[in-house]
């Protein structure tokens, strides 16, 4: 009843402007008239104000990097990484450089040759010349990012089988992860998720003499220093793995295995000491500090966070996808030794 | 042999004898009728009804208007979605009793259901790719300014103009309904990947809710194929004399290669749609292999995920030009009217486009750079992507070269031209960090890339459309114009909203947050960035707030709005010598003959003593060459 007094409320009132409108539109006469055409006062004001636009779009840039620039690419922690951080650096580089002239040229002509009544606009329709200078230094800029960029590309994707790389299947379903060694043969044994049964979550083929030494576990252990070559497998729908540190994303496909490779070369208990990170995880738990002062009386209070790295989904994949992750530890080869000794193998895991 | 005849007659016969032929021929002959016949007839008036007026018109303009309508309805659902899935992604913990008004069963108790947050990101997508910024925009403005400007009575076939709004119609119709099915509208995303969208298992959207969403796509792709073929065929041949391809205005040129962009790509779509039909509801399995989801395996083996993929974005890559072009065309018409002087460099702009509409359908790996595909591929297609950034920084520097030395009118719809300019540069720009493979890696599916392509081709696309709306409102609503004061308020309030919005989602995407979390904060890694998302959802509430502005002056200046001037913005174009009040056939005489290109701005005579005509600072296309002048070589 209330909505409907209040619908009818809205119409009257709306009737009521139409109206109201309506009678003061017959006031007014009905000649062609210039007054929504901009004159000099509205082009001298816009003028001024997108120079001032201009300067606006700077600012706001300074603003964001001085609040939130600590947080924009997190220490690399791959050998490959700082490669694509100084890719990166190169690239925002000439897109500050480019961007700020550009705006530049855009606010201040805006501002400059704002109309005035009787200036003559000067008729410059064409000039091979320029737009031959213009055409080619995007050219050749281009060339040498293209160039720039393949190399790394290339190095990034083209694992080489020689290095001995340590296998590691990442193996992606709603809404986790597991990870799957290739034990002591560095070999992994055939799956397929046909194959799910029981304890067998991966669909790994029991009788498949690779398959005994396999190891599968819920937290991803990489020694530092090692190249470690990720097969990925979905069960369900597309994941994407997806390592910030790492500099490294890869899809996750039903039907196909993908692979990606990098070697760690920071370990998590290093990378905790790393000034950003400390600032970073002091932020957090003031944040969780706030948060445990306002707690009802049933709530738990939330424990300090300390970091890690992680391996996140980033393919939308369902109603958790946003809380699918996986922890990863990057440790000395000894840490990583001790640890793969204590984890159950398939072969001791589909006995029981 | 007949129409030979009638053309000889004096008008008045003419229009006795155009009411027989009217009984005598359906509606579809009639409307090709008058587009046959455009040169040196008179403009036919006959009764209408209020159906065939408003309803089911075949006059370009009165679909034009019906695009935009529908276009801004579904603009503001779209917008209005963006603003509840903001709200939950500044303040997860927090609960608003507007959940529970707008969003029922998944809003309960003030909480966002997560299954209701992806629907919200799906449909925003979905409805501002598609229905704003493809039908709303090239659908209005192609209609609108394509027979006005190159002096046509009509679009080619008015009978297809007619079915191809009503098709979108339909789809924009069956899209909202799909938002009331019980288990939830389409949430896979708006590009859909399969297994996910294949699956009601999946995630509750993939049921009726995806059905309908694909149903509606296919009608929509229909809609999209029958408006681009009118398009193409009414530039090509309903063309006034003297109307070469050389004297079009950008704006014609632009939305021409769009249709073809369009024809080429949508059918892809098209396909993709109906192979996925397939496999959701008659057991084939293009894109589905080795599946096994909630506790069963399915029988799909060999197909391919990756399959859909490359499909989907052979119009998705493309359809980001589709949207973009337009708004550059008419951004290009506007600002050489406002700047008082020709657009600088006129061929390297078509040049340009040309080169952007071939390139476009040759880099949609860029998209798939991390999705398994070879990397070798994702080398070439590197190559391609980076390309594109030759045309578009031509086309910039030749927007600015056009400011330099005008004489700028600062008319709501100059602002937005420039505007599009500076967002297109901006986010522009950082295409050159996603469409180089290696340094996707890291930013893929990050915020990195709804802040770049939001920019690039969201605002700036919507700038060009409000550009278009502010200068153009006289063509469409009898002479009216808009008031300028609001529009100014919508301009600056907007332009600070929108850089607030995006600016700072560069930087959470570059810390490595993805997008399409329903919460940031379910691990705390990401808690340092809340403060982050609370400014941009602020900022996307002012820009919000400015729409309402526009929305009032829209609606009040259509039924209020002050008659303007027959030429408000002292434009060359034809379509200012066209009649202030619609009717149809557009020209109450013969239709103007062209002698001249465009942009014949601030000409001087031979001599430079004055403007080639005294005292006027243009030269519309309609005007012979003078004596002393000389003429572009054009």
């Amino acid at each position: 009843m209330t909505a409907f007094l209040v619908v009818l409320v809205i119409i009257l009132f709306g009737v009521a402007i139409w109206q109201m409108g309506k009678i003061f539109q017959l006031s007014k006469s009905k000649q062609d008239d210039t007054a929504q055409v901009a004159n000099d006062k509205d082009n001298n004001i816009n003028g001024w104000l997108m120079l001032g636009f201009t300067l606006f779009t700077y600012l706001l840039l300074a603003i964001c990097f001085w609040k939130w620039g600590d947080v924009v690419l997190p220490r690399a922690a791959s050998e490959h990484g700082p490669g694509i951080d100084s890719l990166m650096y190169v690239s925002m580089a000439l897109i500050f450089v480019v961007g700020f002239f550009t705006l530049w040229l855009l606010g201040y002509f805006s501002f400059k040759y704002r109309g005035k009544e009787g200036t003559r606009a000067v008729f410059f329709a064409d000039n091979d010349k320029l737009e031959f200078i213009w055409t080619i230094i995007p050219v050749i800029v281009l060339a040498g990012l293209i160039i720039y960029g393949l190399f790394t590309w290339t190095d990034i994707m083209n694992v080489d089988t020689e290095d001995d790389p340590m296998i590691v299947e990442l193996y992606a379903y709603q809404f986790d992860w597991r990870a799957r060694y290739g034990g002591e043969d560095n070999t992994l044994g055939e799956a397929n998720v046909r194959l799910i049964e029981g304890v067998n979550t991966l669909g790994v083929d029991g009788s498949d003499p690779n398959a005994q030494d396999d190891i599968v576990v819920n937290e991803l252990h990489l020694p530092l220093g090692r190249k470690v070559l990720f097969k990925m497998r979905s069960q369900d729908v597309l994941h994407s793995a997806y390592m910030p540190h790492f500099r490294a994303q890869m899809n996750c496909v039903p039907g196909m295995i993908t692979q990606f490779a990098f070697t760690p070369t920071v370990t998590t208990a290093e990378m905790r000491l790393d000034e950003d990170v400390v600032a970073k995880v002091d932020k957090i738990n003031g944040l969780r500090r706030a948060k445990n002062q306002n707690l009802g009386p049933d709530d738990e209070p939330l424990e300090p966070y300390t970091f890690d790295y992680l391996l996140l989904c980033n393919k939308i994949c369902g109603n958790s996808h946003y809380n699918m992750q996986m922890k990863i530890v990057v440790e000395t080869q000894e840490e990583y030794d001790a640890w793969i000794a204590e984890q159950a193998t398939i072969a001791a895991t589909l006995k029981q | 042999m007949m129409r030979g005849l009638l053309n000889k007659q004096p008008s008045l016969q003419l229009l006795n004898n155009n009411k027989k032929l009217a009984k005598k021929k359906d509606m579809s002959a009639h409307a090709v009728d008058h587009a046959v016949d455009h040169h040196d007839d008179h403009g036919h008036h006959h009764k209408e009804t209020f159906v065939t007026k408003y309803i089911f018109s075949q006059d370009h303009k009165m679909i034009s208007k019906q695009y935009l309508i529908t276009g801004l309805f579904m603009g503001i659902i779209g917008i209005a979605m963006s603003l509840l899935f903001r709200m939950q992604l500044a303040w997860p913990d927090h609960e608003f009793t507007i959940y529970e008004v707008l969003l029922g069963k998944w809003g309960e108790g003030g909480v966002m259901d997560p299954s209701v947050y992806l629907a919200l990101v799906t449909i925003h997508g979905t409805i501002m790719v598609f229905f704003v910024l493809t039908a709303g925009l090239s659908g209005t403005f192609s209609n609108l300014l394509i027979p006005l400007q190159i002096g046509a009575r009509d679009m080619a076939s008015g009978f297809l103009n007619m079915v191809s709004y009503w098709l979108f119609f339909i789809s924009s119709v069956i899209m909202v309904l799909s938002l009331f099915v019980e288990a939830g509208p389409a949430s896979a995303g708006w590009t859909i990947y399969p297994p996910l969208s294949a699956l009601p298992q999946a995630i509750p959207g993939s049921g009726a809710g995806m059905t309908l969403w694909l149903t509606s796509m296919a009608i929509f792709i229909a809609s999209s194929l029958l408006g681009s073929l009118n398009y193409i065929v009414t530039v090509l041949n309903l063309r006034t004399k003297g109307m070469s391809m050389t004297r079009l205005p950008l704006t014609i040129w632009a939305f021409f290669i769009t249709a073809v962009i369009g024809v080429v790509s949508f059918p892809v779509l098209l396909s993709a749609a109906l192979m996925l039909i397939m496999d959701r509801s008659f057991g084939t399995s293009f894109f589905l292999s080795d599946i096994y989801i909630a506790g069963e395996v399915l029988h799909n083996q060999g197909g391919s995920p990756v399959l859909f993929e490359h499909l989907f974005w052979f119009l998705g890559h493309p359809e980001v030009y589709i949207v973009i072009l337009p708004a550059m065309g008419m951004v290009s018409e506007i600002m050489a009217t406002n700047s008082r002087k020709p657009i600088f460099g006129y061929r390297a702009m078509v040049a340009s486009i040309l080169a952007i509409a071939f390139l476009s359908t040759i880099v949609w790996g860029h998209h798939m750079f991390i999705s398994g595909m070879n990397p070798f591929l994702g080398s070439v297609f590197t190559f391609t992507t980076l390309l594109i950034a030759i045309p578009s920084a031509v086309k910039s520097f030749n927007w600015i070269t056009t400011l330099w030395k005008g004489n700028l009118q600062m008319n709501p719809a100059m602002l937005f031209s420039i505007g599009f300019v500076s967002t297109f540069i901006t986010g522009g720009l950082t295409g050159i960090i996603l469409g180089d493979s290696a340094l996707d890696i890291n930013v893929h599916d990050t915020y990195f890339v709804v802040a770049h392509f939001h920019l690039v081709m969201g605002i700036s696309a919507l700038y060009g459309l409000f550009a278009g709306v502010y200068h153009w409102f006289p063509k469409m609503f009898e002479g009216k114009l808009l008031n300028k004061n609001l529009g100014y308020v919508h301009f600056w309030v907007t332009v600070v909203g929108a850089y607030g919005v995006f600016f700072p989602m560069h930087f959470i995407g570059m810390a490595g947050l993805p997008r399409r979390y329903y919460t940031n904060t379910a691990f705390p890694y990401f808690d340092d960035l809340t403060d982050v998302n609370v400014v941009i959802t602020i900022f996307a509430f002012i820009a919000a707030a400015a729409q309402l502005v526009f929305l009032y002056n829209f609606i009040s200046s259509m039924f209020f709005g002050k008659v303007g001037p027959k030429n408000p913005w002292k434009s060359t174009t034809l379509e200012w010598t066209a009649e202030v009040k619609h009717i149809h056939g557009n020209w109450d005489g013969p239709i103007p003959h062209v002698y001249r290109w465009a942009y014949d701005y601030s000409k001087l005579n031979k001599d430079e003593t004055d403007y080639v005509i005294p005292g006027q600072d243009f030269a519309a296309q309609h005007i012979p060459l003078q004596d002393n002048e000389e003429e572009m070589n054009h």
